[in-house]
């Protein structure tokens, strides 16, 4: 191939469409624009709305962390950037057509679902995911129309990561501390009426072990009418455990269980409600005639080296009676038409970014994020993860360069057409926007979210 | 609630934790990184990659580095932005040991 055919050139430029538009589809944008290369970028999202988790995941009481979407809103700005929002690949699009029209093609699209705990009567009502409650109260169109049952006085929680507290805080706040934040008004209306008094955060594993980030775990101890309590014998450790947290590579957990100590020298006092962190119980029934009332959970033990210490069970049960339980143990993504998947990991099966199909490399496509390497870290990981795959794309480019015309973004609008696909561009999104910022002003919120496909088209007429 | 750089940084600049930045708010000049705090959204992502904990957040901190906070709000907006991982300083290695890394 000729000097004049190379791509990533003004004659020839680099086209990727890339799939999902949260952190991780705004950061690979960013490290292939920053290529220094020519280049056009095409963000398909099935949503009309972009950010994915930071707008639909990220707590409503953590405005800052959402600030993240300044930085997204510039990227987007960038001259050979499109936006394509209320496209579905795989329905509206396949993965073929984006192959056809594009160079490579990198998928972003996250992990959607939540693990199963894999325990009878996981299906009673009362019984959820995390996952659907925090697409809830966050007004992601989806779980619009979840209901989850608040009339209970008991909750529980399983699961001891950010998810997990996120979904506990939004139950443990008042409504004041809630109102002025950019929770979707259906979650703050139920959330208004809730009975819940307890709520049991369960972790398999001890308090040496959870998962928070200490700054989440922090907030517990600063909730207006919530207490947060932790009982002292749970936080006697074993051996192993001691010598983790002796570790100084190890210091968030250490931070945890020194505010897990705080937590177990204060009484409730006068607060309403009780936020109870529980260790080395699992949950291995769910008892109810037509809806949750009972769990059953098993008293475990670690065993193993520091470090590498599981949770086994010792055959004591206890029950705890319950009408809710989220269950927040971690994420698996889904399956996508024209994609190799990796069942067991639930991530699409990839090399260093690169999707492998057994055992080769399958040119062209690509993945970063939590569908790339599965749920783990917060936002900004994620950007780390993206420049790695990118490095990938780009020394593949003269494998990519097959010579045939690509015509980017360009190429999918006829097929959108042709399937009647009302697809919204960005500066579209931000008329959208606007309007969520103008509703949210009378009530002092950030933003009313538009919780409807059909209202956030209706805003364009 | 801020999240700073202190002294632990000093011969060392490893700078891995501005490949976690989601926003870019590393600013550094040859000795040692700094946080510019208008630009920070106190993510965290950062305190954990560092590989001499020199980051430190909120309230939870050693009452010896307080002063580190009016340093990276006055020195990190005059200074580059480092968005990519750099070479550490020579001295990185032989620092790390001595912090007990």
């Amino acid at each position: 191939m000729g000097e004049a055919n190379k791509l990533g050139t003004e004659q020839n430029p680099l086209r990727v469409a890339v799939v999902g538009s949260g952190p991780s589809g705004f950061y690979t944008t960013e490290a292939i624009i920053k290529s220094g290369l020519a280049v056009e970028i095409t963000m398909l999202e099935r949503l009309p709305a972009p950010y994915g988790l930071v707008r639909y995941g990220v707590a409503p009481d953590h405005p800052k962390l959402k600030q993240a979407i300044q930085v997204y809103e510039k990227i987007a700005e960038a001259r050979p950037f499109r936006f394509l929002g209320n496209v579905t690949v795989g329905r509206d699009i396949s993965v073929s057509d984006l192959s056809r029209t594009h160079h490579a093609v990198v998928f972003t699209c996250g992990a959607e679902t939540d693990r199963r705990l894999g325990v009878p009567g996981e299906e009673l009502a009362g019984s959820h995911t995390a996952t659907e409650f925090v697409g809830w109260y966050n007004g992601h169109p989806y779980y619009r129309d979840r209901e989850f049952d608040l009339s209970h006085e008991v909750a529980v929680i399983i699961g001891q990561g950010n998810v997990a507290a996120d979904v506990t805080r939004i139950l443990a706040k008042t409504v004041d501390e809630l109102k002025h934040t950019d929770i979707a008004e259906h979650a703050l209306e139920a959330l208004a009426e809730s009975r819940i008094r307890e709520i049991f955060v369960v972790g398999r594993r001890g308090p040496a072990q959870a998962k928070f980030t200490p700054k989440e775990l922090r907030e517990f101890g600063e909730l207006q009418d919530c207490a947060s309590i932790v009982d002292e014998q749970d936080l006697k450790l074993n051996p192993q455990s001691e010598l983790e947290l002796a570790d100084k590579n190890n210091a968030g957990n250490a931070k945890n269980v020194e505010i897990f100590q705080r937590f177990a020298s204060q009484d409730g006092g006068a607060k309403h409600r009780r936020c109870y962190f529980r260790f080395l119980k699992s949950p291995v029934r769910l008892l109810g005639e037509s809806r949750l009332q009972r769990l059953v959970l098993e008293q475990n033990r670690l065993e193993g080296e520091p470090f590498a210490q599981s949770a086994r069970g010792t055959g004591e049960y206890e029950e705890l009676p319950c009408g809710l339980l989220f269950r927040s143990i971690g994420y698996h993504g889904l399956p996508m038409a024209g994609v190799p998947f990796d069942q067991r990991r639930g991530v699409f099966a990839n090399d260093g970014g690169r999707i492998m199909e057994n055992g080769h490399v399958v040119a062209g496509l690509y993945a970063a994020g939590w569908i790339k390497r599965g749920p783990t870290g917060i936002i900004g990981t994620n950007r780390a993860d993206s420049v790695a795959t990118v490095g990938s794309l780009l020394a593949d480019l003269e494998a990519l360069n097959s010579g045939e015309s690509k015509a980017g973004a360009e190429g999918l609008y006829p097929l959108l057409a042709e399937s009647q696909v009302r697809f919204i561009d960005f500066a579209q999104w931000r008329r959208v926007d606007e309007a969520e910022i103008a509703r949210g002003e009378p009530k002092r919120k950030p933003r009313e979210k538009f919780t409807r496909v059909q209202e956030m088209l209706a805003v364009l007429g | 609630m801020t999240t700073f750089v202190t002294d632990n940084c000093l011969r060392c600049r490893f700078t891995d934790c501005v490949t976690v930045c989601p926003v870019e708010c590393f600013h550094g000049d040859d000795e040692m990184l700094y946080i510019d705090p208008e630009v920070c959204i106190d993510c965290s992502a950062c305190v954990e990659e560092c590989p001499v904990q020199a980051i430190h957040e909120g309230d939870d901190y050693p009452a010896e580095k307080e002063k580190w906070i009016a340093i990276n709000a006055e020195r990190a907006s005059g200074l580059p932005v480092i968005s990519e991982k750099q070479e550490p300083l020579p001295t990185a290695e032989a620092r790390k040991g001595e912090l007990g890394f």
